[in-house]
């Protein structure tokens, strides 16, 4: 058991074998298959630690593979990479999934679609771990594809209701915009290098054998899937919406892994993508842009679940921004304290949710009495997001503010440096809203069952503590680790100063505005000035969305339809009609007389004859000898 | 074309040809062809076709007498020809009469039944 590459291929197999077995053995059984599920997790993680206790004592890149099926002059392998990132994605995927699945016993009993939900989350796990695993890019992009399934699956799991099941179908066309995008900078990439394997590509594009502005081109067109998966600007649309899902989905595939799968596809090609200096400073730009308008979303919605999809974009976007600025070790550690805390904010919000049936902060308000447990472990995930010192976000935050600085790209840091603001004001108003003040209308009667709490309060513990692996505090951090030319952070007391004042100015607006001394009448009316409509609206991208599609998409189809019904079916339809026609006409020979059968092949018979005479004869021109 | 070989006592009257033959099997046929066609009564359809395979046999015959080396193949075929038509009429004649038979018929305008 101690070979890292059994391990690590055991990692995945153990959900995909809960998968299959729920489905043989456990489909109508909800006990036996929260059993299968859980059990299968459990041993993951357990390897998985195993696998990043290895790392740790002596990081290596071990590779092992198998052909899988041969692509021209291209062999396809299926093979895992484990490396200090690899180990570090799979402690994080399957402790969540863990976490998650405890979580969804409390949240999901009774449901009808019990078994059916935790074998989808089996599935995503291994699909997800594959994904981490993935040694070359076809398996990658078929662990990559899965994980969508498995997000279409679990999004639309109430596929009763109309919105989830067209917010599943909306996830699933929108990150296929950018997974086109991927799948032709894969390829290209691959025959270019002639060689599927991450290593040996990158190996191959810093040789420098490519033309720095294909390389550039090729390397935006693979940021694409990251693009769509990451929920980054242009194609955030689609995870918001995803909250129609069941709320320990959002939680587990929405915010901690699933989504950072782009971040991690960035992170684990990135020897290619530092081939292009252009493409770093656009996954920079990019990322921060992404960071400050996500953000300034979140300030206005009303859906508790919605406020922290797009705070999970504006993190998302951080993360990118991170990696763009050179801060490879610094966007890793924000995803790793961001799946804490941002796990432990949705299981908040599904306590609140499963306790109150609505999602709708306007009328909530003066939990905290009710719900002391997903009061304070909120509390601990606000103040931690909003990178307050010493919790874990302020850490991995002020290395990517670090990593923005250093990088000299003046926009992008001061973009992140308002979204720290962002941050801090809109989970602070979000706080305030549910747990703070007066109740205003939904009534919560009782605090939810320890299956959910436990889990909260464990990820409470990770979000104060988990900052310290990659602080200044220790020898090799969490950089060091993953980078070991890295070097060790240092604690700069300027941008500390900065980035708190910030967060802290942050939640004293929102005190201000949304706190417990407002009357709860005013606190539940929105407010209707234009910068609200804008905001509360999403800037209108959806709608903008909706007009292309409309406008120019439907008139080119109405274009294509009239084409296709009149000049391609119209060619079909007159060779059709000349066989029916002829045929008629041929029919009134044949009289079923043999006589004037005989009559018709001696008169073909002397034809041909006719013919060939001519023929001998040299009638027809050259033919004739 | 192989002219004849000159037949022992022969005097005045010019030989006669491969083409003779076969201008006799043409007309032959040509004569069968139009009696199948035109005819009214199957038994006179019959018999026209009898002369078409007498056509075939004629050509045979000569033809196997007029090679470079002549020999029995020709007249041997010929043999299997007649003995096919034979068989070949029974079969007409058996047909005819079961139509005739059913329908009363032996006149070959009335046949259609091949339309159906």
């Amino acid at each position: 058991m101690t070979d890292p590459v059994l391990v690590a291929l055991l990692v995945p197999l153990c959900p995909l074998a809960a998968f299959v077995l729920t489905w043989l053995l456990a489909r109508r059984r909800p006990a036996a298959a929260a059993a299968l599920s859980l059990g299968a997790i459990t041993v993951s993680f357990a390897l998985s630690v195993l696998l990043l206790a290895g790392q740790l004592q002596a990081p290596t890149e071990l590779r092992a593979a198998i052909p899988w099926m041969p692509a021209g002059p291209l062999l396809i392998q299926m093979g895992v990479l484990v490396n200090p990132l690899s180990a570090l994605m799979v402690v994080i995927v399957t402790a969540v999934s863990l976490l998650v699945q405890v979580y969804s016993l409390g949240y999901m009993k009774g449901d009808p679609g019990f078994p059916r939900f935790f074998s989808y989350l089996s599935l995503f796990s291994f699909s997800m771990l594959a994904l981490v695993l993935a040694d070359n890019f076809i398996l990658l992009y078929v662990a990559w594809e899965l994980v969508g399934l498995c997000s279409y699956l679990l999004i639309g799991f109430w596929y009763q209701k109309p919105e989830a099941a067209r917010a599943a179908k909306k996830a699933f066309v929108v990150t296929r915009v950018g997974d086109l995008g991927f799948l032709v900078g894969i390829l290209v990439l691959s025959v270019l290098a002639g060689t599927f394997d991450f290593r040996e590509v990158a190996r191959f594009v810093g040789s420098g054998s490519v033309p720095q502005g294909q390389v550039t081109l090729v390397v935006l067109l693979v940021f694409c899937g990251a693009i769509g998966k990451s929920g980054q600007f242009p194609l955030h649309v689609w995870l918001p919406d995803a909250m129609e899902g069941p709320t320990p989905v959002s939680a587990l595939i929405h915010s901690a892994t699933m989504v950072a799968a782009g971040v991690f596809m960035v992170a684990r090609l990135y020897p290619i993508f530092q081939a292009s200096a252009e493409a770093l400073r656009v996954v920079a730009g990019l990322g921060a842009f992404t960071a400050a308008f996500a953000a300034l979303i979140a300030i206005a919605q009303d859906d508790i679940k919605r406020v922290l999809a797009y705070s999970t974009i504006s993190q998302l976007g951080y993360m990118m921004l991170a990696l763009g600025a050179g801060g490879y070790g610094a966007g890793l550690f924000h995803l790793t304290t961001h799946a804490g805390f941002k796990t432990l904010l949705f299981l908040g919000a599904g306590s609140v949710i499963h306790a109150l049936g609505t999602n709708d902060l306007r009328a909530m308000g003066g939990l905290g009495r009710r719900m002391p447990v997903t009061t304070v472990t909120m509390a601990v995930a606000v103040l931690a997001i909003a990178g307050i010192f010493p919790l874990s976000g302020f850490w991995s935050k002020d290395a990517i503010l670090e990593a923005a600085r250093s990088s000299g790209m003046t926009a992008a840091y001061v973009a992140s440096l308002v979204t720290v603001f962002l941050t801090a004001l809109y989970m602070s108003r979000l706080f305030f809203l549910a747990f703070t003040g007066a109740s205003r209308g939904a009534q919560a009667h009782h605090e939810s069952p320890a299956v959910m709490t436990v889990p909260m309060i464990i990820l409470a513990a990770v979000s104060v503590l988990l900052g310290l692996i990659g602080s200044p505090l220790v020898a090799r951090g969490i950089q060091g680790f993953l980078e070991p030319s890295a070097p060790r952070p240092s604690l700069d007391l300027g941008l500390l100063l900065l980035s708190n004042g910030l967060a802290l100015a942050g939640i004293l607006v929102s005190l201000a505005v949304f706190g417990p001394w407002r009357r709860p009448a005013s606190l539940a009316r929105a407010p209707s000035g234009f910068p609200y409509r804008v905001l509360a609206n999403r800037f209108y991208v959806d709608e903008l969305y909706l007009l292309v599609i409309r406008g120019v998409y439907l008139g080119l189809t109405r274009v294509i339809a009239w084409f296709d019904r009149h000049v391609v079916d119209g060619a079909v339809n007159v060779v059709g009609g000349a066989s029916t026609r002829g045929g008629a006409l041929l029919r009134r020979t044949i009289g079923g007389k043999v006589q004037g059968y005989a009559l018709i092949v001696t008169g073909g018979t002397l034809a041909v004859l006719v013919l060939l005479l001519l023929a001998g004869l040299g009638v027809f021109g050259g033919g004739g000898r | 074309m192989t002219g004849a070989p000159p037949s022992p006592g022969s005097i005045s009257v010019a030989p006669i040809t491969l083409s003779h033959y076969l201008l006799l099997a043409a007309l032959l046929f040509c004569i069968g062809l139009y009696g199948a066609i035109s005819r009214k009564n199957a038994i006179g359809i019959l018999m026209a076709l009898e002369l078409v395979f007498n056509a075939v046999n004629i050509t045979l015959v000569a033809a196997g007498r007029f090679r470079p080396a002549p020999d029995a193949v020709g007249q041997l075929f010929a043999l299997f020809v007649i003995a096919a038509a034979a068989a070949e009429s029974v079969l007409g004649l058996a047909i005819i009469l079961a139509i005739y038979r059913r329908r009363v018929v032996v006149n070959a305008d009335e046949m259609d039944l091949m339309k159906h």
